[in-house]
């Protein structure tokens, strides 16, 4: 039995009153950026950063001020006015968790922002760039701020749609452009199970405030109707965060630019779906719940799937693509265990949006320096020539690995250990998925940094400038030391207590576990394997052709393949099927109609012949046959 | 007495009336005095609508003067929070179209000169849309169920000649199967609204007074019927649906924007406050098979917009759906549905029509309306493009857009009205909740092929905006976003009459605050 | 006896009759008409008699009156069609049909 997670008390006044101003300045950023266009192409990547940091700001003040407040007065709700009167209002919920995630998307985004000066230092739209950069910050936190789900829903779609114009930012790519379509077509498959969830949640309730519900359900609740929306929602984390089976919109997704891989595909915006679960996780996912059983089944279903695509990659943005799909799937495992796993979910994925942001602008800054290459094959030796980046690169790399004393270390077997705990197949599934991560991510760094030169000739590879390199370590400093900081004597677990609940029992750290120790020797294994395939071993330019099970994970695991024989291919029989149905079908008997009254009535007229004495006759048969018809009736 | 309604009615009409005598070759000066005299009516109808209390008696600003009096018929005139903010919405959009059409009758020429539509009468085309907006307040203003008839079937004349002679190449078909269309409808209307003045006996055509006049249920029925079809018809619902592709293709964008955006709402406005109030024991002996036609309509209409070649066929598929959505909230009898449902008509006007409107300009400039002839619009105008992505995203809903909200109210209502037993309303709102995945599809496949992507070698001359051009989206677009956050301006005005046809129709009405009933 | 002048009536209508719908000489066809029109005076004079009131009478003068008037026009009319296109036949004046 858990704690009670603590009541929400209304606020007014305060950085905290003020904490609408996060929301805004990035939002006022986009909306100069896009309205006066061109005018502010000369200044406009640095309003963005200035309002990215703005918002920062406010994060920090309302944080120092959230922890002035006792634990049990951590949740603060601010209104702001009535949205759908009668139904909901627009207000944000000020606690332990959505401050976490503002200081987050706030702070990696601010680093994001100031990267992309340099990354996008040669695109003729960089002011749009920053725009979308702003709107897509302003949303992300609406979804994490508002204390309602219609509230949270619009920054969900807000997000969605700042993803949707970021992988399509180079749209005159037929393949951005069709990513980005996918991204939202993929997520909207989510967002019908998040929409029906709260159908169900209004309809049951009467609310649609986690107040509201907070008030109206026992912890623990548990029936056909609390399961039914808890699957509804899952769905729509899924569609967000790129889980099993809705993965699919992710990879393709690596077409944006790098800072958005970074910013909106690995840090802030796939893990919305584990905040969704987390925050709704007193209410629809208590602990032992078949809904929460279903989290934590998907979550360790994708993190092995995830690792398997990320072995298979040559493409360096694919390969983390498929490592932060199998990251994501770690969180949601934990997301999956109740108030016991919370906290390592959120820490994992505070202590991921670092490294794994450090990993993607690591990669960003090897292309910048490349040409833009992505191909691994394509690379090799190159921390001669980028020394900042391979640094700072492969801290991240120790810490995605879970490599001791490092940020990923603590906050994965954070994870891992609660689940061997709580569901032991899961548990020992994650163990295997740790292995493979030390597997794929040894054999990017080594494809990367290591080996022999094999690029091509006119390729100067060259370190970043440093706008790009600080930023870069920044996060890798998080990547170090932010885990031990976050997990030892369970500092994020208190802190979140009063917005998720706590496990009756705190966990203590040992470093010398079971399911600890056999992670850390699994993940020797597979970067020892990594090291013989390629490290020590010359890797050939040319993709080889590879074993059957290559092959499976290229295809990225047949995901494609599947929905476009399930989905699509019958999708666009029925399109066609129902414009023919409706040309040839209803509006053909409507023309069908009007044009037998038209022919019938070109019949018709064929008796006015002109003859006079034609219709002499018929008068008389016509006056005869009257008169003949009344004599019969005998009225006469 | 109050003169506001009749002022708003008749300033229109005079202005067209000076339009027409304006001498030969004044034609700048029509389209001036056009604007002018729209903007005018803008202004009025904002300051009426300032006048209008919420709380106060249901219909404000009445008027009535005798006009058959042998058979009661009267000039009776006012308006409730649905009927005002259905005026205020033609109000919006008729200076919007009157600056959208600036160069519609003058022969539009592509980029690269080649003539689209021929030059035709300037004069006589503003004139049209004025009448049109005297007739589209008139529709909106009626209380006397007769005068409201009369202005159903004349708005159809200016829209006729609008679509046959101003519109595209296949425009006299387009003409001919909408004004048949409607007139069938209308006919059918026609007779139950004598029916119903033969039933009632009371000698009068004034829709408060009819309000529980007719008890006899099988009487209802065949009543409600007359009226539904009608309704139907004009909405359009499916299968009665196959006029508006067409005539939308065909008719010039801002004419079309009115078709759509007004012109249809009195449809679904008719359901709501006729087949409702006046016939409550029919309506809700209908309520499934008519949220059943709906759910199709919702579906079907997404489906068969994926499929089109054609940009403005695929807008009107779109509205097919959206009218779906629309006639299953008026029908959900829930309050929340039924506020998001009149909410839905206001928000789908400005999606719509800018939505009809930016591929107006796009259609202007490249003289196809086929989404193939297109490419990589982004790279040339990227103003244009931006305006259109943003329409089409109010099309498919987007949370923070207008339209989300009223869609919203309208399923979740749905979902969660009491009417009937709830099992197929609730599943009508969870099938009609797979539009939303649709709709992206068939919005950002058109945006990818025609914005996004190489550009194509006839996209190349494009010229971005001008400034006119701005001005007709930028407000819609204002609206589009602003009550998007801020829907309760609206709603404040709509709920209340929103109750009172529920209450006229006997569903029980807990406020929607109240709603919540338990586990 | 009124039989014998009722028969005479409806023998003079026939040949009327007949004659409009075979003749094709428009002048003829005028005659016929005529001839039924004056069938129809002598029935009504006839039953004028049988009843033994005015009316019927009275009603033959109107036939009368109306007859002269049609022959006014109708000759007219003959007369013009025979200038334009040279014939008196009826079935060469067909322009109005389909």
């Amino acid at each position: 039995m858990e704690s009670q997670i603590a009541e929400i008390a209304q606020h007014t006044g305060g950085v905290i009153g003020l904490s609408w101003l996060m929301i805004a300045f990035p939002l006022v950023g986009a909306f100069v950026l896009l309205v006066f266009g061109r005018f502010t192409n000369r200044w406009g990547h640095l309003l963005g950063v200035a309002m990215s940091l703005a918002s920062f700001a406010v994060a920090v003040l309302g944080f120092f001020e959230l922890i002035g407040f006792g634990e049990e007065e951590r949740r603060r709700a601010v209104h702001l006015y009535e949205f759908i009167p009668g139904m909901v209002d627009m207000g944000l919920l000020i606690d332990p968790l959505s401050i976490s995630f503002a200081l987050l998307i706030t702070g990696v985004g601010s680093l994001i922002h100031i990267y992309s000066i340099g990354y996008m230092s040669h695109d003729e739209h960089r002011r749009r760039f920053f725009a979308y950069l702003n709107l897509f910050v302003a949303a992300m936190l609406l979804l994490v701020l508002a204390d309602n789900y219609v509230g949270l829903f619009i920054g969900w779609e807000g997000v969605g749609l700042a993803s949707y114009l970021l992988i399509g930012f180079w749209q005159f790519k037929p393949s951005a452009a069709v990513a980005a379509k996918k991204a939202f077509v993929v997520n909207r498959v989510g967002d019908f199970g998040l929409l029906v969830g709260m159908f169900v949640i209004w309809t049951t309730f009467g609310t649609l405030t986690f107040q509201g519900l907070g008030e109206q359900i026992t912890p623990g609740t548990e029936n056909g109707t609390m399961l039914a929306i808890g699957l509804l929602l899952l769905l729509g984390a899924c569609g967000k965060s790129a889980q099993l089976p809705l993965q699919s919109w992710l990879l393709d997704a690596m077409e944006g630019p790098t800072p958005v891989s970074a910013l909106i595909h690995a840090a802030t915006m796939v893990t919305a779906g584990v905040y969704l679960v987390v925050r709704s996780g007193a209410f629809f996912f208590p602990e032992g719940s078949g809904a929460a059983l279903a989290v934590a089944v998907v979550g360790a279903a994708t993190l092995l799937a995830g690792a398997i695509i990320g072995c298979a990659k040559d493409d360096i943005k694919k390969g983390l693509a498929g490592s932060t799909m199998s990251q994501i799937g770690y969180m949601m495992l934990g997301a999956g265990l109740g108030p016991a796993g919370y906290a390592f979910a959120i820490g994992h994925l505070i202590t991921h949006g670092f490294f794994k942001a450090d990993l993607f602008l690591g990669a960003g800054s090897v292309m910048h320096g490349m040409n833009d290459e992505v191909d691994m094959r394509k690379y090799g030796g190159l921390r001669k020539f980028m020394p900042v980046t391979f640094a700072t690169f492969f801290i991240g790399y120790l810490a995605i690995i879970g490599f001791p004393l490092l940020s990923g270390y603590f906050t994965k077997d954070g994870i891992i250990e609660t689940a061997v705990h709580h569901q032991p197949i899961l548990g020992w599934l994650a163990v295997l998925g740790a292995g493979i991560t030390g597997f794929y991510m040894s054999r990017m760094v080594f494809m990367t940094f290591f080996g022999q030169k094999r690029w091509a000739d006119d390729a100067h590879p060259h370190e970043s400038p440093s706008v790009m390199t600080v930023p870069l370590m920044v996060l890798s400093l998080g990547a170090l030391g932010l885990g031990a900081y976050l997990v030892l004597s369970n500092r994020l677990m208190l802190f979140l207590a009063p917005a998720v609940g706590r496990p009756e029992e705190l966990p203590a750290f040992h470093f010398t576990s079971t399911p600890g120790l056999a992670t850390l020797a699994l993940v020797a294994v597979g970067a020892a394997f990594a090291w013989m395939r390629y490290g020590r071993a010359e890797v050939p330019s040319v993709q080889p052709r590879g074993s059957f099970l290559t092959t499976f994970a290229r295809r990225d695991l047949y995901g494609d393949a599947l929905n476009e024989s399930l989905f699509m291919r019958p999708g666009q029989w029925l399109t066609r099927i129902a414009v023919f149905f409706d040309n040839r079908g209803i509006d053909g008997l409507v023309n069908g109609l009007a044009a037998g009254i038209g022919g019938s009535s070109g019949r018709l007229r064929r008796i006015q012949t002109g003859f006079a004495r034609t219709y002499a006759l018929s008068i008389l048969i016509g006056a005869a046959l009257l008169t003949g018809a009344l004599l019969l009736v005998g009225n006469i | 007495m109050s003169p506001w309604l009749p002022i708003l009615m008749a300033v229109p009409v005079v202005g067209a009336i000076v339009v027409a005598l304006l001498p030969k070759g004044s034609d700048k000066l029509a389209k001036q005095v056009t604007l002018l005299v729209s903007l005018l009516v803008l202004v009025l109808t904002g300051v009426m609508a300032a006048g209008f209390k919420p709380s106060g008696e249901r219909f404000q600003f009445v008027a009535e003067y005798d006009w058959i009096p042998s058979f009661g018929v009267k000039f009776g005139v006012g308006v409730d929070g649905v009927a005002l903010v259905l005026i205020a919405l033609s109000a919006v959009l008729v200076p919007i179209v009157v600056l959208a059409s600036w160069h519609d009758a003058d022969g539009v020429k592509t980029a690269d000169g080649t003539l689209i539509t021929p030059k035709r009468s300037v004069k006589t085309y503003f004139s049209l849309l004025l009448v049109l907006e005297t007739m589209m307040i008139g529709v909106f203003a009626a209380t006397d169920i007769f005068l409201f008839y009369v202005f159903f079937e004349a708005m159809l004349i200016p829209m006729y000649f609008m679509i046959g002679s101003y519109g595209g190449a296949q425009r006299s078909y387009a003409a001919v199967k909408f004004l048949l269309y409607s007139l069938f409808g209308g006919l059918l209307m026609l007779v139950a609204v004598i029916g119903l003045y033969v039933v009632a006996g009371s000698k009068t055509f004034m829709f408060p007074e009819l309000v529980g006049a007719i008890q006899d249920p099988t009487m209802q029925k065949w009543l409600f019927g007359g009226f539904f079809i009608a309704f139907a018809i004009k909405a359009p619902l499916w299968p009665v649906h196959t006029w508006l592709p067409d005539a939308a293709a065909q008719a010039p964008a801002g004419a079309a924007v009115l078709l759509v955006g007004v012109l249809d709402k009195v449809g679904t406005f008719g359901m709501l406050r006729f087949c409702l109030e006046l016939f409550p024991d029919a309506a809700k002996t209908f309520t499934v098979p008519i949220v059943v036609l709906a759910v199709i309509s919702i579906i079907y209409g997404a489906i068969v917009a994926i499929g089109q070649t054609d940009m403005k066929r695929l807008i009107a598929y779109t509205s097919i759906s959206h009218f779906g959505f629309i006639v299953m909230g008026v029908f959900a009898m829930s309050s929340v549905a039924q506020s998001g449902a009149a909410l839905y008509m206001v928000n789908h006007g400005f999606a719509t029509g800018a939505l009809f409107l930016a591929a107006g300009f796009l259609i202007a400039r490249r003289g196809s309306p086929f989404i193939g002839d297109y490419g990589g619009v982004q790279k040339v105008a990227p103003v244009l493009a931006g305006f259109f992505l943003v329409a089409g995203l109010a099309g498919l809903s987007l949370p923070g857009l207008s339209s989300f909200v009223s869609e919203f109210m309208v399923m979740i209502g749905t979902y969660s009205s009491q009417a009937h037993g709830s099992g197929a309303l609730t599943a009508a709102a969870i099938v009609s909740a797979v539009a939303v995945i649709l709709a992206a599809v068939y919005i950002l496949w058109m945006v990818q092929r025609t914005l996004n992507g190489p550009t194509a070698e006839p996209v190349k001359p494009f010229k971005d905006l001008n400034a006119r051009e701005v001005w007709v989206l930028a407000p819609l677009v204002a609206l589009i976003i602003g009550f998007g956050f801020f829907p309760k301006p609206l709603l404040d005005v709509i709920n209340p009459s929103v109750q009172q046809t529920l209450t006229n129709v006997g569903v029980p009405t807990s406020t929607i605050a109240e709603k919540g009933t338990g586990q | 006896m009124t039989t014998h002048y009722l028969i005479l009536s409806g023998l003079l209508f026939a040949i009327g009759a007949m004659g409009v719908l075979i003749r094709r000489n428009a002048i003829v066809v005028f005659m016929c008409v005529e001839l039924m029109l004056n069938a129809c005076n002598l029935a009504f004079v006839t039953f004028s008699r049988q009843v033994g009131n005015l009316e019927g009478q009275i009603i033959a003068f109107f036939v009368m009156v109306v007859a002269a008037a049609e022959v006014v026009v109708g000759l007219a009319i003959i007369v013009t069609i025979f200038r334009t296109r040279r014939s008196a036949s009826v079935d060469d004046a067909n322009l109005l049909k389909y």
